[in-house]
């Protein structure tokens, strides 16, 4: 062996000519190691690849002309943006190559930004300084951010776009999840602009809770949230039996009785399902609250409560002082003071405490508590950090309960811990998180939520969103969103309108919520009789709609108070009451405008203004509009209706002045009727009450 | 040199096997029963975002000869690379069938989906089925369209949403009716959109949106019309096939 080496050594390096020549040939090769590197990569593999794809297809020229070989970068240094995804993702901009299915040859899809202005590791991570796959999608040991899965590339529009985008439906659900699951509550959220994120559910008080329900019904409750209702929001926190009777023993030991809430009962819950049903619907509950009928389905809002066992919830004499006026039990609930009647009370309490299921509580059966039990339920009451959400007599909420998370969306991989079989990667740590907390660490507080994969993605997305590059991107590039004001009316109708909870429904001023039409130029809108006649008497134009204005059962005085406020604090400055009557048009301006109306713009496809005739339902019934609305509104209306109402479904037509004036002219003469301009029964009116979509 | 091409291949290889690793696992369930056919129970043209879960499970039913429903077949679901299926591969119910959640793949466009079983003579019987991945420009169409257009061209109606395309004297032609609108350019849909339906001859009760939706909308609204025609219209990209 030995001899062999050294005949070897002697064969290389035996005199200096042959040590030369060796060492010249070594020394070669190494310097070849680079060009031939160069000559194999990747990049130079699919550049040919694409040379191949457009060889044959009939616009080969104009993509040959528009190909550059070579290394292509796009650099972007206020974005931080290197990015040489475009050396192999060579046919990104070339429209005509839509039919490409093999990557990465394809046409990039439409998206309302330029990939020169904002390059591809913006939108999609991974090292857009890499030349080869390995390193340019996936996580390296010195690059942990890996291209992000698509079904969460939503999340970095979310860097910039601080409100809601109509082409990112995933992002905007996830945002609306974590503001109303009570994510918000324990978590906190910073956004770059400085701002903290709030949530939007309201979690009860219990300082009272003794008032309103029994120990078995929190018992098992808290045992399984959704075995009382589907829909509730209450994540499950898997307590032992032994737990959840200390807990409920707490909770209503530690509750006071509020004046009032306990009043006698002034009347008998009235047995009569027939008059109970018809009351609760006229009294449009279901715009809120939700039943489960029989096939299993949920039917109305999801604004308040589950109803279906409310009767296994809910004490009688509560239930009545509740429904008598929400506001003496929680003066911030959105629910409205209607003015019930004693009758009503009883008629709608017996209806509700009928929606009951016998089995429900029929195996909670619990001792007295004792006053360990009582101290043990207060000290798991401080541990799961039950106070973030609900208010409690005797204990403050916890600050930072739990981990905030303001850059979930850059936290480090290596500080994350992988369930086994799990990939290692941020998105998955998060969905998984969200998905089943406790099984990173049984001790863990987090509870278990009941979301869909689809809410999973959602939140994930949001959560993704909230990462280091949304604070160190360019400030110009920051989209705010739509801000929500804190609007409030004044005076005694401001008051009013704040016990009837407008703005459940409402917005006025950029406050309130979005099931029911914008008020904020109402007094343009409609004429004052018929708003006195709406508020006694509400109906709508739509008889498909779920959701309606109920009736509030308001006195005289009230609904003048509302109609005066309303009549000259929401007026609109474009529109000139006093620029078109309420009548006293020509025949021929009303002739020519129904011509208008059935011929030229088509009127009858959405809206009805001969019952016999016409069948349109998306817009609102035109019947009466000529007692309902002003001209000026209509006339303005006519020229564009977005101004108006952004948003509305009625398309601007671009009319002419003669085309709207005479439009309103016909539309004016639609009197809904010579007798009775709004008679006691008719269907009444409400315009443009729009949908919206339940979850 | 080798080395280096090695270890490319070697990266290739793996990357292969992880892409496979998600839509097929070997799986240990054994087949009790054998149809002659598969057939789809629902689920299919169903609509979903790039990379996100279809709404709807698929639903397929394994046959036999007389076309009865044979339980306990083994079913194995596969599609290209990046299309998710949980379960990948199940046995059939009681009545026959199997149900599966199936998540597509980052890229817009149609994905073929395919369900196989075997025969008693263990050859393979399959089903294709097409799902349609939406991405941003069709989303953006969708939402518009759930806004603007769906209650008059849609004639189903909803608890939420009542259709109105009963009450029309000229029918609107649903988005999916592609027979008829595959045929139409993509021009003639832009026109038919912003100057309403006089501007190709046809009824004043399709409005003009010119003014109300941006040039940008309108042609996010025709990629949707386009990405759910039904047959698809060519303007839709390709199919993402397993070769």
């Amino acid at each position: 062996m030995k001899e062999k080496l050294t005949s070897l050594w002697q064969k290389l390096f035996g005199d200096s000519v042959r040590a030369f020549g060796v060492v010249s040939v070594v020394f070669l090769v190494s310097i070849a190691i680079a060009p031939a590197k160069n000559f194999f990569s990747e990049w130079r593999h699919y550049q040919h690849g694409y040379l191949k794809v457009i060889r044959n297809r009939s616009e080969a020229n104009t993509l040959q002309r528009h190909f550059q070989g070579g290394i292509q970068q796009i650099w972007l240094p206020e974005l931080g943006v290197v990015d040489r995804c475009t050396s192999c993702h060579v046919g990104l901009k070339e429209a005509s190559l839509t039919d490409v299915a093999t990557q990465p040859y394809r046409k990039h899809p439409v998206i309302p930004h330029n990939l020169d202005q904002f390059g591809c590791t913006t939108c999609h991570r991974g090292q857009g300084a890499a030349t080869t796959v390995a390193e340019a999608h996936n996580s390296t040991l010195t690059w942990e951010q890996p291209i992000l899965p698509a079904k969460y590339v939503e999340s970095s529009c979310g860097e910039c776009h601080r409100g809601e985008l109509r082409g990112t439906p995933q992002l905007n659900q996830g945002r609306t999840l974590l503001a109303r699951e009570g994510c918000l509550h324990c978590h906190t959220v910073k956004l770059s602009d400085g701002s903290t994120m709030k949530p939007t559910d309201d979690p009860p008080s219990l300082s009272h809770v003794a008032d309103k329900t029994t120990r078995e019904w929190i018992f098992a409750w808290l045992k399984d949230p959704q075995a009382y209702a589907s829909t509730s929001t209450m994540p499950n926190f898997k307590l032992s039996d032994d737990d959840a009777r200390d807990i409920s023993a707490f909770l209503i030991a530690n509750s006071t009785p509020l004046a009032g809430d306990t009043a006698q009962l002034t009347a008998k819950a009235s047995a009569d399902p027939a008059a109970g049903a018809s009351l609760y619907g006229e009294s449009f509950c279901a715009s809120c609250h939700a039943v489960q009928n029989a096939a299993g389905n949920m039917v109305g809002g999801d604004v308040g409560p589950e109803l279906t066992r409310v009767g296994n919830k809910v004490k009688p004499e509560w239930l009545q002082a509740w429904l008598r006026n929400p506001r003496t039990y929680d003066p911030e609930t959105g629910m409205p003071h209607y003015r019930f009647n004693d009758a009503q009370v009883a008629t709608l309490s017996g209806f509700l405490l009928g929606k009951s299921d016998s089995d429900y509580l029929a195996n909670v059966h619990l001792e007295a508590a004792t006053p360990e039990q009582i101290a043990h339920g207060k000290r798991l009451v401080s541990d799961y950090g039950c106070a973030s959400c609900h208010e409690m007599a005797g204990i403050k909420k916890p600050e930072n309960f739990a981990p905030e998370l303001s850059r979930i969306g850059s936290k480090p991989v290596t500080q994350l811990i992988f369930l086994p079989g799990m990939q290692h990667a941020l998105p998955d740590y998060i969905a998984g998180k969200i998905k089943n907390p406790r099984a990173f660490s049984p001790g863990l507080k987090m509870p278990q939520y009941t979301f869909t994969p689809a809410q999973i993605d959602a939140l994930t997305t949001a959560l993704l969103s909230l990462n280091d590059r949304s604070y160190s991107l360019p400030p110009s590039l920051a989209m705010a969103g739509r801000a929500e004001t804190n609007y409030q009316p004044a005076g005694k109708a401001g008051k009013l309108m704040t016990d009837l909870s407008c703005f459940s429904c409402h917005r006025i001023n950029g406050h309130g919520g979005d099931m029911a039409p914008d008020l904020t130029w109402e007094g343009s809108s409609v004429q004052r009789d018929w708003l006195v006649q709406f508020f006694k008497n509400p109906g709508t134009l739509r008889p498909a709609l779920i959701r309606r204005m109920p009736r509030l059962n308001l006195t005289d005085g009230e609904v003048n108070e509302l109609t005066d406020y309303i009549m000259t604090v929401y007026q609109n400055p474009t529109v000139d009451r006093d620029s078109m009557p309420l009548s006293g048009y020509s025949q021929g301006q009303i002739e020519l405008g129904k011509q208008l109306f059935y011929g030229k713009y088509s009127c009858q496809g959405c809206h009805i203004v001969d019952t016999k005739t016409d069948k349109g339902y998306i817009g609102p019934t035109l019947t009466h509009v000529g007692s309902r609305l002003t001209g000026a509104w209509i006339y303005q209306w006519m020229k564009n209706p977005q101004s108006l109402r952004p948003g509305t479904v009625e398309p601007n037509r671009a009319m002419s002045d003669e085309d709207a004036r005479a439009l309103t002219a016909f539309l004016m003469s639609q009197k809904g009727g010579e007798k009775s301009p709004a008679p006691a029964k008719a269907v009444t009116h409400k315009a443009h009450t729009e949908e919206v979509a339940t979850r | 040199m080798k080395a280096n091409i090695a270890f490319l291949l070697g990266f290739v290889v793996l990357g292969t096997a992880c892409s496979r690793k998600g839509t097929s696992n070997i799986s240990s369930l054994k087949a009790t029963g054998f149809g002659a056919a598969i057939v789809e129970s629902s689920g299919g043209k169903q609509f979903s975002q790039t990379g996100g879960p279809l709404p709807q499970p698929v639903v397929v039913q394994v046959n036999d000869a007389q076309g009865t429903a044979v339980p306990g077949a083994l079913v194995e679901f596969t599609g290209v690379p990046g299309v998710a299926f949980d379960p990948a591969t199940a046995l059939t119910d009681s009545s026959g069938q199997v149900a599966t959640s199936v998540s597509l793949g980052g890229m817009a466009g149609r994905y073929q989906i395919i369900a196989s079983t075997f025969d008693k003579s263990h050859k393979e019987v399959e089903l294709k089925l097409e799902e349609i991945a939406l991405g941003y420009q069709q989303t953006l169409g969708r939402r518009l369209n759930e806004q603007y257009c769906d209650r008059c061209h849609n004639s189903e109606s909803t608890a939420e949403r009542v259709s109105n395309y009963d009450n029309l004297e000229v029918k609107p032609h649903p988005f999916t009716e592609g027979d008829t609108l595959n045929k139409l350019s993509d021009a003639d849909l832009t026109a038919i959109i912003t100057n309403g339906g006089p501007a190709l001859q046809k009824s004043a009760l399709m409005p003009a949106w010119g003014n109300t939706l941006s040039k940008s909308d309108i042609q996010a609204l025709i990629g949707y019309i386009r990405a759910v025609a039904d047959p698809p219209s060519k303007n839709a990209g390709p199919v993402y096939a397993r070769k």
